[in-house]
């Protein structure tokens, strides 16, 4: 019954959608004032209960294992914890589709109950905007992908125990990232709604860059997060691998981080129009386009599930309606949006502009990188494009950005003169050469992280520099995020900077007794012994190690073998320090160079290499890195994401503070007159 | 003005270029793994040392005798191929004639392999320095060819070979006998 609930919850969610769009439609083109007009917000907020309550059927479905709905009996098991059987219901396509139409009706109903700023026909557009994107994954649901299908005769057992998935940042990443491009896809309907009543206008900014920033702080932590789980789990010891599914979390972050600037300049000097426009269509296409990458499967990645042609197919037609049509319309209207204020090169809407340019140009690098494979692959010839073209060439466009990103802050809105800030851009620069000649000299490492290191000196220095001569106790919550958002920049080009300048890497074939030195620390191989889990089995090495003159700790790293569906996995066992990271690998028996000359040793291993026993005198395959500072890029992540989200509670503080102003000035004004007729007694 | 609207359609024209090359990929069908450039190509000449004293050395006059026959490229430190040795056994007794490549082994660990999980494999060279695995093509261990009596690769088979796998091998090696 409760499932059927669901789905009709869905259908009528589905139905709210289409008159949402065929109102705001007809409001938009015949006036705000219509009875069509004003059916169009309560549409909205309808459509984000029914959303509610068929994403709570689900999880209830979910949490009681009800295993005549084909998804549960398919994706869960009764065995299984209540919080992984909760988190399984976004943990398969169906599920995650429902949660992504779930957070978007929830945001468009969000939109429709508060937002009041924007002219009343630019709100019906943005909202029947809204309601054709959400339409299209109504569609994909409920044609395709009904989360609610029943299973006739209900299974005995669910399949899904795959201890793999029972994961808390499993369960955790994908709402992440769906609330970052739902929250762009708010943004992209607030600039199409802008487009269609040619309505561009500071306040326009204002109200969608509270949603901008949203969607770019779960981004900014699900590639933080992403970036950690693929360096400790693929045991590389890389933290970015330019994978196709990392590209297309990048690319709508690089886009969410220009049409955040780029708001930021049209909310507060009404310049820069068409490119907020263009970023915001841009932004959300990322978000597509990323998703279809992953989804359908045509690049091969490190990260390959979910995949499924027949869902890319759905995907891709929406990504031609959503995007193609936004093109086309923008195409059409372009002339007819008044172009902005014009300011000088040298101020702060020119350092932004500065700061687009470069954003925008790595993006097209990563989308060409990411699509090359792609395009050659078409004319039958297999390439793979990797970090020799997208280091080199997005550095080309970061490391100004950097400089820029230094000095920006300190210029003034629309003129302003490098001599007036000739004293803070000298210090910058003098710390910035002082840590490179610094560190040139003590240590001869590569130029590249050189520079970085420099820069994120001068990054540091820089972003702190705003707080100069204003109290502190008084400066806005935005300010405090901006000056937090980029000394998290300098933080985390420093960890990248110094992970590929200073680490120090071991490969070995080491004995059981042998001790190696890797940077300060020395390692002793105590162990190596094969344990079994309750779908695989691992060679476990027992490492004591032991950092300068510091206490012997232990640690543990695994090569584990599973058996269904087979395939090997590295658990890498990391040592934190405040300085950096020890990451162990063991990859399993090292095959013996010279069997002839150690003779009875190599008969001695013979027959227990498999099962993984191997011999007293055996050699094991350890690859060992001292990684000083890594752990500084995912800390700098987090610094950026907190820079954002201090932001955004102070527009929002703002804006409930201004609104209520503004009702406390309407309620006098209504109550002044009979107030005054009252008050003589 | 008129520059931006230029701009747009290109843009436009872009993204719709980009659309076609995604349908166009869709609509193909998509290798999940690096198939062999070899595939329907003679065996590379390669003459290898045996890796065991129980067993011929293999050379690629051997996969050219006018009998098709399964070519298993595998190593005694690999846990899957381990996992295929009761396959291997079946097709050997369905009377296929299995010749084998053992990738950077020693003659000690190769009896022992053989002696823990059987030998199916009338002849196993050495090829300690994978140059005869890369010259076919092959990316991993374990993997098996189906070469025709002519020594021309009809068919890869990458990773273990699994229960459902055997009959498909078995039609395989009779198209190649035809």
């Amino acid at each position: 019954m409760i499932a059927e609930l669901g789905l009709a919850a869905l259908w009528l969610a589905a139905a709210l959608a289409a008159l949402q769009l065929l109102a705001g439609v007809a409001g938009t083109s015949s006036g705000a004032a219509t009875a069509l007009a004003a059916l169009v917000r309560p549409a909205a907020i309808v459509q984000a209960v029914l959303c509610a309550i068929a994403f709570a059927t689900l999880l209830v479905l979910f949490a009681r294992t009800d295993l005549s709905v084909a998804l549960v009996a398919n994706n869960s098991h009764s065995a299984k914890p209540l919080l992984y059987k909760i988190t399984g219901a976004w943990g398969n396509h169906e599920g995650s589709m429902l949660l992504w139409v779930t957070v978007m009706a929830l945001a468009g109903g969000l939109i429709a109950l508060i937002e009041r700023r924007l002219p009343e026909r630019t709100m019906l557009a943005t909202l029947a905007a809204q309601a054709f994107v959400g339409l299209g994954f109504y569609a994909f649901l409920l044609a395709s992908s009904n989360p609610f299908a029943r299973l006739v005769p209900a299974p005995p057992e669910g399949a899904g125990l795959n201890p793999l998935l029972q994961d808390i940042g499993l369960a955790a990443h994908p709402p992440t990232l769906y609330t970052g491009y739902v929250g762009l896809s708010v943004a992209f309907s607030f600039a199409v709604g802008a487009l269609v009543t040619r309505q561009v206008t500071p306040e326009f900014a204002r109200v969608m860059r509270p949603w901008v920033l949203g969607a770019w702080i779960f981004l900014t932590l699900g590639i933080t997060a992403g970036s950690y789980w693929a360096y400790y789990e693929l045991g590389w010891g890389g933290w970015w691998f330019w994978d196709p599914v990392e590209n297309a979390s990048l690319m709508p972050w690089l886009a969410a981080t220009a049409l955040l600037h780029s708001a930021s300049v049209l909310a507060a000097r009404d310049a820069l129009r068409t490119w907020t426009i263009l970023l915001g269509v841009v932004a959300f296409s990322m978000s597509m386009i990323g998703t279809f990458l992953v989804r359908s499967g045509i690049l091969t990645s490190v990260h390959a599930f979910a995949v499924d042609p027949e869902r890319g197919t759905f995907i891709l037609v929406l990504l031609a309606l959503y995007i193609g049509g936004a093109l086309v319309l923008f195409a059409l209207r372009a002339g007819t949006v008044a172009e902005g204020e014009r300011f000088a090169a040298i101020s702060r809407e020119g350092a932004l502009v500065v700061n687009n340019v470069a954003l925008s140009a790595v993006l097209g690098i990563v989308l060409l990188g990411t699509l090359y494979p792609l395009l050659t692959e078409a004319f039958g010839v297999r390439v793979s494009v990797g970090p020799p073209y997208f280091n080199p060439v997005s550095a080309i466009f970061f490391l100004p950005m950097l400089v820029v990103l230094a000095v920006g802050p300190l210029l003034r809105w629309r003129r302003d003169s490098f001599g007036r800030i000739t004293g803070p851009v000298a210090a910058i620069a003098a710390i910035a050469l002082a840590v490179l000649v610094f560190v040139g000299l003590i240590a001869g490492i590569a130029v590249l992280p050189l520079i970085g290191i420099a820069l994120a000196a001068a990054v540091a220095v820089g972003s702190v520099l705003p707080l100069r001569g204003r109290s502190l106790r008084r400066l806005p919550l935005p300010v405090w995020g901006m000056v937090v958002s980029h000394f998290g920049v300098a933080v985390a080009l420093f960890g990248m900077a110094a992970d590929s300048a200073f680490q120090t890497e071991r490969l070995v074939a080491a004995r059981v007794g042998e001790t190696i030195a890797v940077g300060p620390w020395s390692i002793m191989l105590a162990s190596v012994h094969p344990v079994a889990g309750p779908n695989w089995t691992a060679l476990s090495a027992d490492l004591q190690v032991r950092y300068a003159a510091g206490a012997s700790e232990s640690i543990v790293p695994q090569a584990r073998s599973f058996w269904a569906p087979q395939q090997q996995t590295t658990e890498a066992a990391l040592l934190t320090r405040w300085n950096g990271q020890l990451y162990a690998v063991i990859g399993g028996e090292a095959p013996s160079e010279a069997p002839a000359g150690v003779g009875g040793e190599a008969a001695a291993g013979a027959g227990g290499e498999v099962a993984g026993g191997g011999a007293g005198a055996a050699r094991w395959q350890l690859r060992l890195w001292w990684k000083p500072f890594v752990t500084f890029i995912w800390y700098g992540g987090v610094l950026i994401a907190l820079g954002g989200a201090l932001a955004l509670v102070g527009r929002v503080i703002g804006d409930v503070r201004r609104r209520t102003r503004r009702q406390l000035v309407a309620e006098r004004r209504a109550d002044t007159p009979p107030h005054l007729a009252g008050s003589p007694t | 003005m008129i520059r931006l609207r230029v701009v747009l359609w290109v843009l436009v024209a872009l993204a719709a270029a980009l659309f076609a090359l995604f349908a166009l990929q869709l609509s193909r069908p998509k290798d999940d793994f690096v198939r062999s450039a070899l595939i329907g190509k003679k065996v590379p000449a390669f003459a290898l040392e045996p890796a065991t004293d129980g067993r011929p050395g293999l050379s690629s006059a051997d996969l050219a005798d006018g009998r098709p026959k399964l070519l298993n490229v595998f190593a005694s430190w690999c846990v899957p191929c381990a996992v295929e040795a009761p396959q291997l056994g079946a097709l050997e007794r369905q009377g296929v004639e299995i010749v084998a490549v053992a990738i950077r082994d020693r003659p000690e660990s190769v009896d022992g392999f053989l002696a823990a999980y059987g030998n199916p494999f009338s002849r196993i060279g050495a090829d300690p320095i994978s140059e005869v695995q890369l010259a076919l093509g092959s990316s991993g261990v374990p993997e098996t060819f189906v070469v025709d009596g002519r020594g021309i690769i009809r068919h890869q088979h990458l990773g273990e070979i699994r229960d459902s796998d055997v009959p498909i091998l078995l039609e395989k090696l009779r198209e190649a006998g035809e």
